[in-house]
């Protein structure tokens, strides 16, 4: 622990680092993932593609996204780049399969009344699915949040900084405390991260019987 | 109401009608509605309709036609079409063959939002919305017809009260917060909150207890006088249809055998009617109403 202490705002600097690319990335999931689970729901046939491609991605590991991401135009130019799109890309898979699911998971004599008095398939969408979905779609997020901040750490190996320097400096030179002075903080990060969206999910939760 | 343009499109697709001002309905004749001269009074029509949902005949060459003002209830055992008919009215479901109209035009030519705002709809368990409070529930129609805030607070309440809901009392509360009973009270104030001329009802009392349903159906009886509604009413209990329906249409596997006032359906000889009466105790002619038993 005397690491850590000794070094509060080289620390400090890294997490906030780090939270920032997580964020970002979640932000970028979120745009792009949630959309897809909504066409999902009414493209029957799209759904093998986008769920299929969203499991292939999370297959590759971490490193090799990383690495085959490097010599693409523009993302490769800056390291912060490439691990912001991959933590994107890994967090696809839970965000879109669980907007699917929030949505088609809505009450069916619900969507019955809905249509039945009128509301269009954009009515429909944000004033009925959305709202009952939003529950389960924020629980997508927080899964891809907590898993975002572990692969965070190894994006530091293409140069992209955050906690996971501490980790891979800690590593090639056998001390522990090196290592866990990235460590801990990551914990610290994912639980509380964990934590806020969990209430916010809480929340979005509409109350039923 | 938006929609006032529609009923002008009602002549010219009622093919066979000519315009009549008699005000008698016709109601003995269904089995030949597509012949009738004065079709074009009838509000809803169907028209040798038939309906298949993976290959499996589910309604079979359906005429009926359903005037203004008139409720009409259909009574069947499960599966016998009852539900289809209703949504094929509102588009919920679309026939294979024949004709279904609304106010003279087919349902296919409708624009489909226009159609469904026109009809009310109530289903069984009400199908409230979960995360709306039971004033934004009944107000959500309004609310996306643009109406003003101040008008949408006093359609609500107003509607609530009709149902026998204290609004200050019900308002703001959601619908897990509310009894069966309560629940399909909202559930047919917000189907009538935009005040639309027809209303279709799928048995919208069959999950209460029988003291709620009794009210219920008094409920019914007191709003329809005020309010002039053509209703469709799906049920497979022969004492409510009796009790609500100006005629009942008897439907089994996928087919319309006919439609009757409720004396006509009490004293009719059809072994089909009769086993329903048997069934649930009325055959009994000397029960004059059916309904205190």
């Amino acid at each position: 622990m005397n690491y850590i202490f000794a070094h509060p705002s080289e620390i400090a600097n890294s997490a906030l680092l780090h939270m920032w690319m997580v964020a970002l990335a979640m932000l970028l999931a979120i745009v792009i993932g949630i959309p897809l689970g909504i066409l999902m729901t009414r493209y029957r046939r799209l759904r093998p593609a986008i769920l299929g491609s969203a499991n292939i991605i999370q297959t590759i590991p971490s490193l090799a996204l990383f690495g085959f991401l490097l010599p693409a135009p523009w993302l490769g130019e800056r390291a912060y780049r490439i691990a912001i799109v991959t933590l994107a890309l890994y967090a696809l898979l839970p965000i879109v399969r669980n907007t699917f699911q929030g949505i088609t998971g809505v009450d069916p004599a619900v969507r019955e009344a809905a249509e039945g008095m009128g509301l269009t398939r954009r009515q429909l969408l944000f004033q009925v699915e959305l709202p009952l979905a939003a529950g389960v779609i924020m629980a997508g997020v927080r899964t891809a949040t907590v898993i975002s901040v572990g692969v965070a750490t190894i994006a530091a190996a293409i140069g992209a900084g955050g906690l996971g320097e501490f980790i891979f400096r800690g590593l090639a030179m056998v001390n522990n405390q090196l290592i866990l002075a990235g460590a801990l903080p990551a914990a610290a990060l994912a639980l509380g991260s964990d934590l806020i969206l969990g209430w916010i999910q809480g929340r979005l939760t509409p109350p039923h019987a | 109401m938006p929609l006032d343009g529609v009923s002008g499109y009602s002549d010219n697709l009622a093919s066979l009608g000519e315009e009549s001002f008699s005000k008698e309905t016709q109601r003995m004749s269904d089995r030949s509605a597509n012949l009738r001269p004065n079709s074009s009074k009838a509000v809803i029509e169907f028209r040798n309709v038939s309906y298949r949902a993976s290959n499996q005949s589910v309604l079979q060459d359906m005429n009926l036609t359903v005037d203004g003002g008139e409720t009409l209830v259909l009574l069947g055992r499960s599966g016998s079409g009852k539900t289809t008919s209703l949504k094929l009215i509102n588009r919920l479901l679309q026939q294979n063959s024949g004709d279904v109209l609304v106010e003279g035009k087919s349902t296919t030519e409708w624009d489909l939002i226009r159609l469904r705002r026109r009809i009310g709809y109530v289903i069984q368990e009400a199908g409230l919305f979960p995360h709306y409070t039971i004033a934004k529930n009944v107000g959500l129609l309004l609310k996306i017809e643009k109406k003003s805030k101040a008008e949408i607070r006093k359609r609500t309440e107003e509607m609530l009260r009709m149902v026998d809901l204290d609004p200050v009392q019900f308002a703001d509360r959601y619908p897990y917060q509310l009894s069966g009973g309560q629940r399909q009270r909202v559930g047919v104030a917000r189907a009538l909150a935009s005040d639309p001329p027809m209303l279709l009802m799928d048995e919208p009392f069959g999950a209460l207890d029988p003291l709620s349903r009794s009210e219920l159906q008094q409920q019914f009886l007191r709003m329809r006088e005020q309010l002039h509604k053509t209703i469709i009413l799906v049920t497979h209990d022969v004492r409510e249809a009796l009790l609500l329906g100006t005629r009942i249409g008897l439907m089994e596997s996928g087919k319309l055998l006919g439609t009757y006032t409720p004396e006509e359906f009490r004293s009719s000889p059809d072994p089909s009617v009769r086993s329903y009466l048997d069934a649930f105790g009325l055959s009994n002619t000397q029960d004059e109403t059916g309904k205190t038993r």
